[in-house]
């Protein structure tokens, strides 16, 4: 009898009974650290005689890291901007100049929509402006890691994509491709950054003789920052191409087919095929697998933390990385700060990017 | 013969042919070199590493297996060990986060849920009061929970009848799925002080909490577009015939979403198989993973890459055996999500 009444109470609350699993593993783990986090991000920590004392000193954390003694390591070191900045400013102010002037054309303007963009459009300027003024000096963790998601995923993006169509084709040994492409996802990113520093030997590593052919045989990349950046963005990209390629692959093959055949029958190019019914139909798939990648890749560490460990200096620190070291430290109140810094970069960016590109492109399907 | 001319309407010309399967063919060695490298390595005697590329077993270098002997036999324990932790770890996780993120998932897609505004005010005002309490005056934690909780029920129940704006399915699906956005970085100091306060620190119990919770967001996503696009007939007409809301979703639900289901639990079972950041903060020794094992054959002496080319070689083939087993729901399952979009 009790067993039924139960059963009958279980089903009439089964909604929350359904989601409680998940709200409460969150609230455990995400939110109610977050909030300790916040309070450790004000606080200083201190080993003490017998014990830690934790005081709270405000934003003196946060301080340090935008205009104090932890500048240099968090955005940089300023410098004249050499060309490639302006070209770069340029570029980022003229997007956003664009978009803003189709948002306010398009004439679907709200309160929160304003509010939202100018947030968005000040943070990505100022980050660009940083970006380009630390650019001939030493850039810090916060560019480095900008550099590792916007390269590296741009560059995963193209590869995948691109070999994604070319699997889409009709050719023979797509289920051989499929597997192959899809391996490296598969190693451990310990695994992928050791493999690399392997790799990238110069003196006996496997490409040792193109190396020594080139006259790069005594070429140290791991002491020059931007090889060391390039080298971590290789190891990233060959990691997760693969995740981008099964994705868009499969995107690409459930297109409908008899558009593209009567395309072709009416003598249309595959560039224009592409170009007017494959990526159209594809787009909305595509905005949102550069959306998760743009998520994980702010969260790198393993591969900067082993293949260089964070060095030349501090050149090929990511974020994460700059936090954890912080922690190694004993300094739990600057890591923590540099945790919520980057939260709120990669909040604001990923918030942006759906609204501004991912949300739109499904509407415009619809 | 015409080489840049297709022979028919949706055929490649063979020019064209020849030039993709030459960027196939080009991705599939970039794809295999590394790993070709990790197991020759594995059998190569650290002088064979030094003096220079040595390509080929047999002919460049004569393949020992002494790394492996290490491996398996001098290092024995302290390689199945964390070996084991990785796999219990990995396994439970994945079931634990694909189980609860799937149910929140389905309820989401099905039942319209309006929490309202002013409840989840007062449950995070009680929540941060508990936290300062406990930090400020070093109460004890289980009883600043448990009086916050009662705190919340009362106050919840005081204020039912008062108006307040309500939230609905598409902000919580949101609010859980932001939360992979959250980088463990920030969270990872305070849950490490949580599971020490719990005595829980380098157990395996840690690791497959804090797994569980990372990933339940990709769960939830992936399986909410799946659930959704799985028509909702049979369900009503289960419904009518009485079935409850559990029996439907064992009986019913489950089985047709089984294609998402195994591709999603592939998926999370990788991303937790290979975690190293939240293992290097959580565990030490006794719930030690593979990932942090091969970062530790990076001793004084410099990198010990035979051992370490071993450990890799170990920790990709199940996976690579699991997702062969698997092959035929990835295509269709981890991606039905995403297409719907």
């Amino acid at each position: 009898m009790k067993t039924a009444r139960l059963a009958e109470w279980m089903d009439r609350h089964s909604g929350p009974i359904f989601v409680l699993p998940a709200v409460l593993l969150i609230l455990a783990f995400s939110i109610f650290p977050l909030v300790i986090s916040a309070w450790l991000a004000l606080s200083q920590f201190r080993l003490g005689i017998g014990g830690y004392e934790i005081r709270f000193v405000g934003l003196l954390n946060f301080k340090k890291l935008l205009t104090g003694s932890q500048q240099f390591h968090f955005l940089g070191t300023f410098a004249e901007i050499p060309l490639l900045g302006w070209l770069i400013v340029a570029l980022v102010f003229g997007t956003l100049a664009v978009a803003a002037g189709r948002y306010v054309t398009l004439g679907r303007v709200s309160v929160i929509g304003v509010v939202g963009r100018l947030i968005s459009f000040t943070l990505i300027g100022a980050l660009a402006v940083l970006f380009a003024t630390t650019l001939g000096g030493q850039i810090g963790s916060l560019s480095t890691t900008l550099f590792y998601v916007i390269v590296g995923v741009t560059l995963q993006f193209l590869v995948g994509t691109g070999l994604a169509f070319l699997c889409a084709q009709n050719i023979r040994g797509r289920s051989f491709f499929r597997l192959v492409f899809f391996v490296p996802l598969m190693v451990t990113p310990v695994g992928t950054a050791y493999t690399f520093r392997m790799l990238a030997d110069t003196t006996v590593g496997p490409f040792a003789p193109i190396w020594g052919w080139l006259g790069l045989g005594n070429f140290a990349w791991a002491a020059d920052p931007w090889t060391a950046r390039l080298v971590i963005v290789l190891g990233d990209s060959w990691q997760w191409i693969p995740f981008i390629f099964i994705v868009m692959l499969a995107a690409f093959e459930s297109q409908p087919r008899d558009q593209v055949e009567a395309a072709q029958v009416d003598g249309a190019s595959t560039f224009q095929i592409f170009r007017d019914i494959t990526w159209p139909s594809v787009a909305p798939v595509a905005a949102t697998v550069v959306l998760i990648r743009v998520i994980e890749a702010f969260k790198i560490v393993d591969l900067p933390n082993v293949l260089t460990n964070g060095g030349p200096g501090i050149a090929t620190e990511s974020l994460t990385l700059h936090a954890f070291i912080e922690w190694r430290a004993l300094n739990l109140g600057g890591s923590a700060a540099i945790a919520y810094l980057l939260l709120f970069v990669a909040t604001v960016l990923c918030v942006s990017f759906v609204n501004m590109i991912v949300v739109p492109m499904r509407r415009s399907r619809q | 013969m015409r080489i840049f001319e297709p022979k028919a309407v949706g055929t490649m010309a063979p020019a064209t042919k020849l030039v993709v399967y030459g960027i196939l063919g080009l991705w599939t060695l970039i794809v295999l070199f590394p790993l070709y490298w990790v197991l020759i390595t594995s059998f190569k005697l650290p002088i064979h590493v030094f003096d220079g590329p040595n390509y080929l077993p047999f002919i460049d270098f004569l393949p020992s297996l002494h790394a492996w002997r290490y491996i398996f036999f001098d290092l024995g324990r302290d390689t199945f060990r964390p070996y084991g932790n990785s796999l219990i770890v990995a396994a439970t996780s994945t079931a634990l986060a694909v189980t609860a993120g799937a149910l929140a998932a389905y309820a989401l897609s099905r039942i319209e849920f309006r929490p309202r505004l002013l409840s989840i005010g007062v449950f995070l005002l009680v929540m941060s009061a508990a936290i300062v309490a406990v930090a400020l005056s070093g109460a004890d934690w289980r009883i600043a929970a448990a009086s916050g909780v009662a705190l919340f029920v009362l106050a919840a129940r005081a204020t039912r009848r008062l108006p307040s704006p309500q939230l609905g399915n598409a902000e919580i699906l949101f609010w859980m799925i932001s939360q992979r956005i959250l980088p463990p970085v920030v969270t990872v100091v305070p849950i490490y002080v949580m599971l020490q306060q719990a005595g829980l620190l380098d157990t395996r119990t840690a690791l497959v909490l804090t797994y569980t919770t990372v990933n339940l967001p990709i769960v939830v996503w992936l399986m909410y577009d799946f659930f959704i696009s799985i028509p909702r007939e049979l369900e009503e007409s289960a419904a009518i015939d009485g079935a409850s809301r559990f029996r439907i979703f064992r009986e019913i639900v489950l089985p047709l979403a089984k294609p998402g289901l195994v591709a999603t639990a592939l998926l999370v079972f990788i991303l937790a198989w290979n975690e190293y950041l939240l293992a290097l903060f959580l565990s030490t020794v006794k719930a030690q993973t593979i990932p942090l094992l091969v970062a530790a054959q990076n001793a004084t002496r410099g990198p010990q890459w035979w051992y370490m080319s071993v450990l890799i070689t170990i920790m990709i083939l199940p996976v690579i055996a699991l997702t062969i087993l698997l092959q035929r729901f990835i295509a269709k399952g981890l991606l039905l999500g995403a297409l719907k979009g």
